[in-house]
């Protein structure tokens, strides 16, 4: 008898647990955006993927050495108490961005918060992530930096028409190559493609050249991100398609066939390392060995010169400004690409979100707002350039640096956004994944067909186009 | 698990302690509540999440819908999931079942009349390897297997080859019995202290050769050890995230045993949902393999 009521007793706590955890999975919290508005003693962290030592080496020092005092002192004028951390770690993209999806599931996170543009749908979809306006108020549409940052980068930081982030600036891809093996090989220091054909001929040319690798171009799952951003959606663009047209994602298409079949050209046909493209670090490696004149071509964004070459990047070399040469990337043929251009690029870049979480929503958007002036976006910089979000600094900036020009005046016309759309990173996962198969041995066509299914499986037959 | 056997069901039998159900069961309270909040607790948890669609982002970490079984039947469905299940059992036979089992046993039958001092030189090597961090290990690891300035690579003259890229699987059952032996070694040599030198004398002067004895001899005597230690080691690999460490699951899957697959899905795809369903799974797969071993081990008695 004991037994048996011990039993019914625990089946019954089983079914009490049961039924309370079954009320906790992913509930929203209502907040009031006026609390602990006129706290004295505030304690407020940023979270950045950034490491003073480490990955972006500029924007932790620029928090840790300049932000967090000068706002401290500028708040004790006012006679209140800031106590800010930086909560800063240079990881890899993906690594970052699940940690920031699991803080903003806790309530330790950062109540400033660094995110890709791109990640920003599938946050707000989830109420992770809340407008502006909401988290602290109107008011947020009244601060005069709006009017500085241009439409298609302010576009970063939005979703569904509403505010939710600033942006720090935006960026370009391109072709870059180093002069010293192009003249090795007898190119043109000044290399511009105008085809597909044009960048496989000057491979074909470099691969004369004892240990060089003559082009690498992401590929593959291990390299997340970069392998969609950096190659395929450049090279799709060259195509005339884009991932995202007319409510259908871009499916095993002709033009999804011909851009794996590049790739199938270069990793099957020796063009380019398929080992790297596979190592669990291959991004890091890649930028090391272009640092050491061993690749010759690298398609990359314009993090490669700022921020991996420089002085004070992940993999300097010291004669960047005379060795490292960059160019457009062209479409499939010269007017093959989206409406009739003869050059493509991507574009994307990352936003400061207040976490909605947050204890002290108006003194954060204090700093916010502190963090995206004018003066504070020039010492983030220093002596380096970068196109930042404000066209009062670019325009001071810029000149300076000629890669940055070049990608301000050439570039950014011609460029595209990806999709913020909260599929994205599944039809990314697939994109890469298509690559990886083309890097493994498979065929562009059999890699076109999986991918096909492998989208239709994601997102959807509705949702994709081709097949 | 706690219940006495059966056959015994009067009063006094159950109480064999002799202190009287109620006072039995305060002293076990303790240990219970903990197994309950920390083991019964989550594993519901996980089967709660495993027939929802909840996603660590996206709409579906707002509002999560019960799917019932659907989760699993796409498990059972899904390639990867396959890939994976058939991954964990070459690691788990790999480096656990044969690996670790054989090295440990050698090990410790070589190691048995080896003089004192050579003998606490190679336990100990052996036991550094089992008691260093595995963030240590791993960055070790890269750096003997790495393509560029490998130690392995330099030593048998072929730099180039990038081992965890090139045979993912190998290195990884290789790396497993290097870091586990240990344990096997241990356990394997307390139980040869337990064979009766007696026999073993015996067998020498009738003339058995090393195998025979290790056969006809040592193994009945240590058949239990051999369960016990093989169940435990198995456990251990089938859920050792150490690989992830070493190649993050690549090349394209290719050493992307159950764990890491779990960990790919629950975190950097953020299906939590789906990932915990996995992860019933793999339950599954544990529980089912401690009972085979548990049924042979209760047949020696």
């Amino acid at each position: 008898m004991r037994r048996t009521a011990t039993r019914t007793a625990a089946a019954a706590s089983t079914l009490t647990m049961a039924l309370v955890l079954s009320g906790c999975l992913g509930q929203e919290q209502e907040s009031d955006a006026g609390r602990n508005a006129d706290a004295k003693d505030v304690t407020l962290t940023i979270t950045s993927n950034s490491d003073a030592g480490g990955k972006n080496e500029i924007n932790a020092r620029w928090i840790e050495e300049w932000v967090i005092p000068e706002f401290t002192k500028q708040q004790k004028d006012k006679g209140v108490n800031v106590t800010i951390e930086h909560d800063g770690i240079g990881v890899d993209d993906a690594d970052y961005k699940a940690k920031v999806a699991l803080d903003f599931g806790t309530d330790i996170g950062g109540d400033i918060v660094e995110i890709d543009g791109i990640w920003l749908g599938e946050f707000a979809q989830g109420g992770q992530i809340r407008p502006l306006t909401d988290v602290v108020g109107d008011e947020v549409d009244s601060w005069d930096g709006w009017d500085q940052i241009p439409d298609a980068v302010e576009a970063l930081g939005a979703f569904e028409d509403q505010r939710y982030g600033i942006p720090l600036g935006t960026d370009g891809r391109v072709i870059f190559f180093n002069k010293k093996l192009f003249a090795k090989a007898g190119l043109p220091a000044d290399w511009q493609p105008t085809s597909w054909e044009d960048i496989t001929e000057a491979a074909v040319a470099l691969k004369k050249l004892p240990g060089v690798v003559p082009l690498q171009l992401n590929a593959g799952t291990a390299m997340t991100e970069a392998t969609t951003m950096q190659a395929v959606l450049p090279l799709l663009a060259g195509t005339g398609s884009e991932v995202w047209a007319d409510g259908k994602w871009q499916g095993g298409t002709d033009d999804m066939t011909a851009v794996l079949d590049l790739y199938q050209r270069i990793y099957q046909g020796g063009l380019g390392d398929p080992v790297l493209q596979q190592e669990a670090k291959g991004r890091d490696k890649s930028f090391e060995m272009f640092s050491q004149n061993k690749i010759g071509i690298l398609f990359e964004g314009d993090y490669l010169w700022r921020g991996v070459l420089s002085a004070d990047g992940v993999a300097p070399m010291a004669d960047r400004d005379t060795a490292v040469g960059w160019a457009k990337i062209p479409a499939r043929t010269p007017g093959s690409g989206v409406d009739g251009q003869d050059f493509v690029s991507m574009s994307g870049g990352s936003i400061r979100v207040i976490n909605p979480k947050t204890e002290f929503p108006q003194q954060a958007w204090e700093l916010l707002e502190f963090m995206n002036s004018a003066e504070a976006t020039k010492v983030r910089l220093g002596d380096t350039a970068q196109i930042t979000q404000r066209d009062d600094v670019n325009a001071e900036v810029l000149t300076g640096d000629p890669m940055l020009s070049f990608v301000a005046e050439e570039i950014l016309p011609i460029t595209r956004f990806r999709p913020g759309l909260a599929d994205y990173p599944k039809v990314s996962a697939a994109l890469q994944q298509a690559t990886a198969d083309v890097v493994a041995g498979r065929s562009a066509a059999e890699a076109s067909a999986a991918y096909q299914a492998a989208m239709v499986k994601a997102v959807g037959e509705d949702a994709v186009s081709g097949g | 698990m706690v219940d006495a056997p059966p056959a015994r069901r009067t009063g006094r039998a159950r109480d064999t302690a002799g202190i009287g159900v109620a006072r039995a069961v305060t002293f076990v309270s303790p240990a219970l509540v903990l197994i309950g909040l920390f083991l019964v607790f989550p594993a519901l948890w996980t089967i709660y999440i495993g027939i929802t669609d909840y996603t660590l982002t996206g709409t579906a970490s707002v509002a999560p819908k019960i799917v019932g079984l659907g989760n699993f039947v796409e498990a059972l469905d899904d390639a990867l999931f396959g890939n994976a299940l058939w991954l964990t059992l070459v690691f788990v036979l790999g480096s656990a079942v044969i690996g670790q089992n054989f090295l440990g046993f050698a090990l410790a039958w070589l190691l048995r009349g080896a003089r004192p001092a050579l003998r606490r030189v190679v336990e100990s090597l052996v036991l550094m390897s089992w008691i260093l961090p595995s963030v240590v290990v791993a960055y070790l690891w890269i750096a003997l297997l790495d393509r560029d300035g490998g130690t392995l690579g330099a030593l048998i003259g072929s730099p180039g080859t990038a081992w965890l890229v090139e045979y993912p699987m190998a290195s990884l059952v290789v790396f497993n019995t290097w870091r586990g032996t240990a344990f096997s070694m241990l356990l394997y040599s307390s139980a040869l202290a337990a064979v009766p030198p007696s026999q073993l004398e015996t067998a020498r002067s009738v003339g058995a050769s090393g195998w025979q004895t290790v056969r006809d001899v040592v193994f009945p005597h240590i058949r239990g050890h051999v369960l016990t230690n093989t169940l435990l080691i198995s456990l251990w690999t089938a859920n050792d995230f150490g690989p992830f460490l070493l190649t993050a699951g690549g090349p394209n899957h290719a050493s992307e045993t159950l764990p890491v697959f779990i960990y790919q899905q629950a975190v950097p795809s953020g299906r939590l949902g789906y990932a915990a369903a996995v992860s019933v799974l793999l339950l599954l797969v544990n529980l089912v393999v401690s009972a085979v071993y548990l049924l042979l081990l209760r047949k020696r008695s």
